[in-house]
């Protein structure tokens, strides 16, 4: 992997990878948690906070985790610090806990989380790591306010809570539902497409690399591929 | 599209027809059909209509050229298609539904479900199912409140379709307008929708004119009578089986979805078997939504679950000709 500059790796992560809006992870909590910006956004510092610690722990523990059941690892670890999260989230800010529900817990999870674990954190230093945690979370948490920011605006007539619309013109329900999620996704991830053009293309060499099973699977490169480029959707 | 038949030689399989008939004739025809029932709700309804169904058609035609204008791709408003998207829409409103809400119902019909996909041809759902359905789901409040026939005795200003009665009731006694009432059309409901004559009538001129299959309306309406009659007689109530089945198949959007929305050439299966699995489908889910779902109206939602269901029941459907492949060959 060539040298990138610490800088690098923090943007990476908010538009050019961006992880909701670029490489479709964590979609799950990006259309359930989105009804409103509060709901997004401490989705989005959640995660990014478990983010950030289990990358520089996973990168700290990658000589010492054994390759082979490194996954299970991974999971301890980020259960680990989902649990601290959701404790301090349950003393502190009780209304977002009882509205984030069962999405907190799910954090283990999060492709995201696991995606960087698996990507970037085992194969980089503890500083590298760290960044592109900060970046990633940045970038999620973004895309969900963004996304939050949509679908409270039009589903409710409202932003932050405050009221905007309601009262002059009626809200479309339907943003509030999870098919208003979808909508929202779709035009979103397109203007993201729209407007950084072909720098967030779909890297070519997208076979091993990404693959979970590079370190420890070694020969059949080709059909390996093959297989990746089939299931590449359900890969995640 | 006429210019495929005349400009390009297109060599397909035999028998070579020439046919004088385009998408802008079928769709002029399915405009025609769709007349009786706009003049009952005129009668109905009153003049509101009138303005609401113009209000739709100009703003699908509208979206349609802008989109294609804005995406430097050729103009196809002349196909007529708009038109009928966005009359079929009207008709699935009631008529004192605001102005803009059923532009903002035009715009996710024509944009987001047709041309998003491509345009017409392309597109995976109906267009103007998914735009009602996106006004019940968004405005649910304007798309219930059902304004009285100007027939009515009754002093009140809104009024509630017999399906609302029924679901209303939930197991307990009902008064239900009778079926006579219901057939004709003298009842409230969406625009279009509450006179089975008047859509028998357009959809026997389709049929006649051959531009629909009688396939997916028989198949549809048929599920809904059999289920109908077979669950009455079971669960039993103020009203007889029969009494309740012919109800059905005249309440709510039965009659104007099989005729006109299921019927969609896009959107619906090709093979005869295909309609018959379409049909029933329509049927099943449309009466399991009205009996035990918190809709009280289910023909919209059944609609679009069998569109999306649609390439599947066509590969399904498809024909085995003798000496052809193997059912099992890849």
């Amino acid at each position: 992997m060539e040298k990138k500059s610490k800088l690098s790796i923090l943007t990476n992560g908010i538009i050019k990878e961006n992880p909701a809006l670029v490489l479709v992870l964590g979609t799950c909590p990006t259309l359930a948690t989105t009804s409103s910006v509060t709901n997004g956004v401490g989705m989005g510092i959640s995660a990014a906070v478990v983010l950030i610690c289990s990358n520089i722990v996973i990168s700290a523990l990658r000589k010492i985790i054994p390759d082979k059941v490194r996954i299970p690892c991974y999971i301890v670890v980020i259960a680990g610090f989902v649990t601290v999260v959701q404790l301090l989230l349950q003393a502190y800010v009780p209304s977002l806990y009882s509205s984030l529900g069962l999405f907190i817990p799910l954090i283990v999870v999060n492709c995201i989380i696991l995606g960087r674990a698996e990507m970037f954190a085992n194969k980089n230093s503890v500083i590298d790591s760290a960044m592109d945690g900060i970046g990633m979370g940045i970038g999620f948490t973004f895309a969900l306010a963004c996304m939050g920011a949509v679908r409270e605006l039009l589903g409710s007539g409202t932003l932050l809570g405050i009221n905007i619309l309601a009262g002059h013109i009626e809200p479309m329900g339907i943003f509030n539902l999870a098919p208003g999620g979808f909508f929202t996704y779709a035009v979103i991830m397109a203007l993201v497409a729209y407007l950084t053009k072909d720098k967030s293309k779909i890297k070519k060499d997208f076979g091993c690399g990404g693959c979970a099973m590079e370190s420890t699977c070694g020969g059949e490169r080709k059909e390996l591929e093959k297989l990746v480029e089939k299931k590449g959707e359900e890969a995640c | 599209m006429e210019n495929q038949y005349y400009d390009n030689l297109t060599v397909s399989s035999s028998p070579h027809l020439v046919t004088g008939l385009d998408t802008r004739k079928t769709m002029m025809m399915v405009l025609i059909a769709l007349i009786p029932s706009f003049l009952v709700s005129i009668y109905v309804f009153g003049f509101r209509v009138i303005i609401l169904t113009i209000v739709c058609v100009v703003a699908s035609v509208f979206f349609e050229w802008g989109y294609n204008k804005l995406m430097k791709k050729p103009q196809t408003i002349g196909d007529l298609s708009a038109c009928v998207t966005g009359t079929i829409l009207a008709f699935n409103l009631p008529s004192s539904f605001p102005y803009w809400m059923a532009i903002i119902g035009c715009f996710v019909a024509i944009v987001v479900v047709k041309m998003l996909y491509g345009g017409l041809g392309r597109n995976i759902a109906n267009p103007a199912i998914v735009g009602r359905i996106v006004l019940l789901l968004s405005f649910t409040t304007q798309m219930t409140t059902w304004p009285v026939t100007r027939l009515a005795a009754t002093d009140a200003t809104t009024g509630a379709t017999p399906l609302g009665l029924l679901q209303a009731a939930k197991g307990g006694s009902v008064t239900l307008p009778s079926n006579m009432e219901m057939f004709l059309g003298f009842i409230g409901g969406s625009m279009g929708e509450v006179s089975a004559l008047a859509i028998l009538i357009g959809g026997a001129f389709l049929i006649w004119k051959k531009i629909i299959s009688p396939i997916i309306p028989l198949t549809f309406i048929g599920t809904v009578f059999v289920f109908a009659f077979i669950y009455y007689s079971i669960v039993g109530g103020d009203y007889s089986a029969m009494h309740m089945a012919i109800f059905h198949i005249c309440a709510g959007g039965v009659m104007l979805g099989a005729f006109f929305c299921a019927t969609d050439y896009v959107t619906s299966p090709i093979m005869p078997l295909g309609k018959v699995i379409f049909g029933i489908g329509c049927g099943v889910v449309t009466m399991v939504i009205r009996l035990w779902c918190s809709f009280p109206e289910g023909v919209s939602f059944a609609i679009l679950f069998m569109n999306v269901l649609c390439p599947l029941i066509d590969n399904f459907a498809i024909k085995k000709f003798y000496g052809g492949a193997k059912k099992n060959e890849k």
